[in-house]
This record gives structure tokens, sequence and C-alpha cells, in this order.
């Protein structure tokens, strides 16, 4: 089977505008969660997120910036980046006809869906905007990326909840294997941090409630952890088959060896608390990549801070690594980042990236009280990984619904030294 | 309502939606074929008009408007709109 390789990175998220910033915000420890400014805050029982500031019309133009919805915002800003850093910006590199896009996101453009509802009450139905529809919809992130690099293989959105983009990188995965495909942008973009969704999460008590020590608030595996803290931006990685890549003479992060998917099937919301669906995605990931156990160095967990999903996840980590989690270094970024929703899988996939590249794995923070039983050795600053030999490391998704999505990646082609 | 007062105020309204310059905006301009704008950007225009001059431009109308001379003709012939309480 085909080799699929990382060419390029973008993003924008809590802790940075770019890639260089959210890396080195990440290995430094910062937390991108602060309190929410905005007046409509003060009511709410959770009042504090890891938000993007933007400046859309100065990034991406101000016509272009009116037409799109915050999530797909994001989305333009880390494609910009992506495509550039994977030098494929000066254009005719690669063929439209063989360019596909997939994008993940949990919750599409709710900001306008929201204004237009507030238009139609208050005005009526003849100033809801004609650009209502094209901005809300769920697939719009990937329609306009797509339309901005002439993309023609195939454009494909993902929707599962927290999972969303693991799919959509599992989706693009399959896409460049299939040979429908020699350069797939793949990622997710989420933006939806408003009153109407603080509150229906902090209603399914999904949110921390830690009002008076935001940046302390997101503390996956820790005693004292007590929910999640609702995140945004965006992240997409330039997929690549090896052949195309080095045909062009790309730059080379990295292989993106395998995807493993399962399903719960035990509960809407809830996660299995024995993480049996969980570990049959990691084990289907490594099989997939062709490693054992044995060969992972790295997890980056999904690890969100809820009292059922961390050990549930932990219990999954150490069931499919069997004998072999000793070894392993476990980061849990969104003590940093907050939860992305469906962008949190591709921006943990690019992190999973640097860590094989500069070989050592960003802290999980406000871990000060590890939960007994973990049983993980999880980083609590920047450690560094085996110094000499293969990397392979394993990044997981989890959404509501169940869905459980693994990437398996390692620095087999990697190009850039370092 | 005076022909030039109307004619900048379109253009005012073509240049936020659009991002076309003001002076692009001429009467013997047609807003798809010389302006590039699309059909949901015609429809943002005819209800910004609506707005900014007070007047009704009912759909089957505004589908006549092809040029910005047809708007401010359309415009300045419209009865004004009572304004609302």
């Amino acid at each position: 089977m085909t080799d699929i390789v990382i060419t390029g990175l973008g993003a924008i998220t809590p802790l940075g505008d770019d890639v260089p910033s959210t890396w080195r915000a990440m290995l430094a420890g910062a937390s991108g969660v602060r309190p929410i400014e905005a007046a409509w805050a003060a009511d709410l029982p959770v009042r504090f997120a890891a938000q993007v500031v933007l400046d859309a019309p100065a990034r991406l133009g101000r016509v272009a910036a009116r037409r799109m919805d915050k999530v797909t915002q994001v989305a333009m800003v880390a494609l910009h980046e992506a495509w550039a850093d994977a030098g494929l910006a000066a254009g005719d590199v690669a063929d439209p006809d063989r360019t596909g896009v997939v994008l993940g996101t949990g919750i599409a453009g709710l900001e306008t869906t929201l204004a237009a509802w507030d238009t139609l009450r208050e005005q009526g139905t003849r100033r809801v905007s004609p650009l209502t529809v094209p901005m809300l919809m769920a697939n719009a992130p990937a329609a306009q990326v797509g339309l901005a690099i002439g993309a023609r293989a195939c454009v494909r959105t993902a929707v599962a909840a927290c999972a969303s983009s693991n799919d959509a990188l599992a989706m693009a995965l399959d896409e460049l294997r299939l040979g429908r495909a020699d350069v797939v942008v793949a990622g997710g973009a989420e933006a939806c941090i408003l009153p109407f969704t603080m509150a229906s999460f902090a209603q399914m008590q999904a949110l921390s409630t830690r009002n008076d020590e935001p940046e302390r608030a997101s503390r996956p595996f820790d005693t004292e952890r007590d929910g999640f803290v609702l995140g945004e931006g965006a992240a997409l990685l330039v997929l690549e088959t090896l052949a195309h890549a080095t045909s062009r003479g790309a730059r080379i992060y990295g292989t993106l060896a395998g995807a493993g998917l399962s399903a719960d099937s035990h509960d809407i919301v809830q996660p299995d608390p024995s993480g049996d669906g969980q570990r049959l995605a990691l084990q289907r990931a490594m099989a997939d990549a062709g490693v054992s156990p044995r060969d992972i160095v790295h997890v980056n967990a999904h690890a969100t801070s809820t009292p059922a999903g961390d050990m549930a996840e932990a219990r999954a980590i150490t069931a499919a690594l069997g004998g072999e989690s000793d070894h392993v270094i476990v980061t849990a970024p969104k003590s940093q980042t907050g939860h992305l929703l469906g962008a949190a899988g591709a921006l943990e996939a690019l992190a999973t990236v640097l860590a094989l590249r500069d070989r050592v794995v960003p802290p999980t923070i406000n871990l000060d009280h590890p939960e007994p039983t973990l049983g993980l050795d999880v980083a609590t600053t920047a450690r560094p990984l085996p110094p000499a030999g293969p990397l392979a490391a394993v990044s997981n998704s989890f959404g509501f619904g169940g869905h459980n999505v693994t990437l398996v990646f390692t620095d087999q082609h990697r190009t850039d030294g370092r | 309502m005076d022909t030039q007062t109307i004619l900048a105020g379109i253009a005012a309204i073509v240049n936020e939606v659009t991002g076309a310059p003001v002076d692009s905006v001429q009467p013997d301009k047609a807003f798809m074929d010389d302006l590039d704008v699309d059909s949901l950007s015609m429809v943002e225009i005819v209800y910004a008009c609506e707005d900014k001059f007070g007047v009704s431009i009912p759909d089957d109308a505004a589908k006549d408007l092809v040029t910005v001379g047809d708007a401010v003709a359309f415009i300045q012939g419209a009865a004004p709109v009572p304004a609302a309480a």
C-alpha cells in the first residue's frame, strides 16, 4: 500500500495565530483558557473558554470574510498557512483534478444560524441574508477551502462531534490510498463559543465550572477535574502520496501510517466506561499502520478533563498497549488548548507530528493530583522521546455518539532535519 | 432624490457587498456581467437598497434591474415606504 506523508501544516488556535507560535506555547506549557469578556457571558454558569482572536477582514479580505461564518474563517486562515508551508501556494504544483479536501466540524456555522434566527424574528423574512445557508452549512469550511485551492478530486465533510477531524483525516487517508487523489488537505474547524453553546454544554454538566481559575480548569487525568473547557480554532494538514511528494521534492514532516475506527454502541453521550470500544479503535489503527504496541513511544490522548471520559480512555490505552505502555509518554493537550470539538483531532494530529519531528512531548498542565489508578506515564513537563531510532505515536479522538477514531503517525520518510 | 445621490448610494452598497471600486459602479454597467455580482449578492444589494432609500423593490421588479442605471431609475420612480413606527 502506498505511503501517505504530511507535507504542510496550518493552524489558528487559542495558543497562537499559526503553527510555530502554537507549538512554542504547547512546549512551554501555556494555557489558552481565559475569561470571556463579552457581556453575554455575565449570566452564564460558565464564563471562560479557549477563544481565538481573529481579525478576519485583515487576514482574509473584507468581502471574503463577510461571506463566511467564523468556523470557515478559521479554516481559511489555517489553509493559507498549510498550503504555503507545503510549497503549493505558487500554483500549478498540484493538479486540481487530483487535489481533494476533507474537513471535520462538530457544530458548523452556528453563529450565522443564530443571527439569522434573530433577524427573522425581529425584522421578518425579507431581511434574512441570502448568504445564510452557504454560511451555516456544515460543509461550508470544506467547500470554501476547496474553492480557494481549486480542488476537484473530492471535497468532503466529516461530522462526528469531537471525533470529526480525526474522521476527516481517516477519510483523507482512504482517498489517497484508493488512488483518487495525490494531495488532500485534511483537518477540522470549530468556532461556536456563543451563549447558546455555553448554556447547552453547561446544562449537560459537561463543562468545568472553575470560574475563579480558568487557566486551571482543564485538567485531564487529575482527580479534581470537573469537565471540559470549550475551545475554538482550526488545524489543517496537507497529506500527499509519497510518490507525489517525492517527485516534487517536498519537505516531509512524517507519515500518517494508519487509522482505526470503532463505535461504542453504548450511549448517545457517555463513553463506555470500560473503554472497550476505544481499545478497538486503537488496535485497529495499529494493525492498519503495521505497527505493534512496542513500536509506540507516545500517545496524544483525547482526554477532555471530564470525570468519566478520561478514565475510560486510560483503560483503553492500557488494554490496547498491553504490557508495552511503560515506555509510552502520554500527553493531554486539551489541558492547554481547551476542547476544539471538531477541530481537536486535527490540532492534536499536528502536535503529534511535531512531537515526532522534534522528539519531544509537550506537557499536560494542571495535573497536580493524578488519578491513583491511572497507570499511564503522563508528561507534566516537556519530555524527550528516544534520541535515535524510528518513532511511532497514536492520537485519539472520541465523540458524542460513541465515535472513536485513532490515528497512527510515524517519522518515516521525514526529510526536515533538526 | 437626485440621480447622483442614488448612484452614490448604490455604489457604496455594491462596494460593501462585492468589493468593487466605488468608481466602477456607473449607470451603464450591468451588475452581473460587468461588476461580478453573483445571484446571492444581487439579493443582498436589492435589500440594502430598500433599506437605504426607503423603497420597496418587489422580487419581480428586482429581476429586471440589469444595469446600475435600471436600479437608479426604479428607485427614483418608486413610492417611498412609510417609515415603521
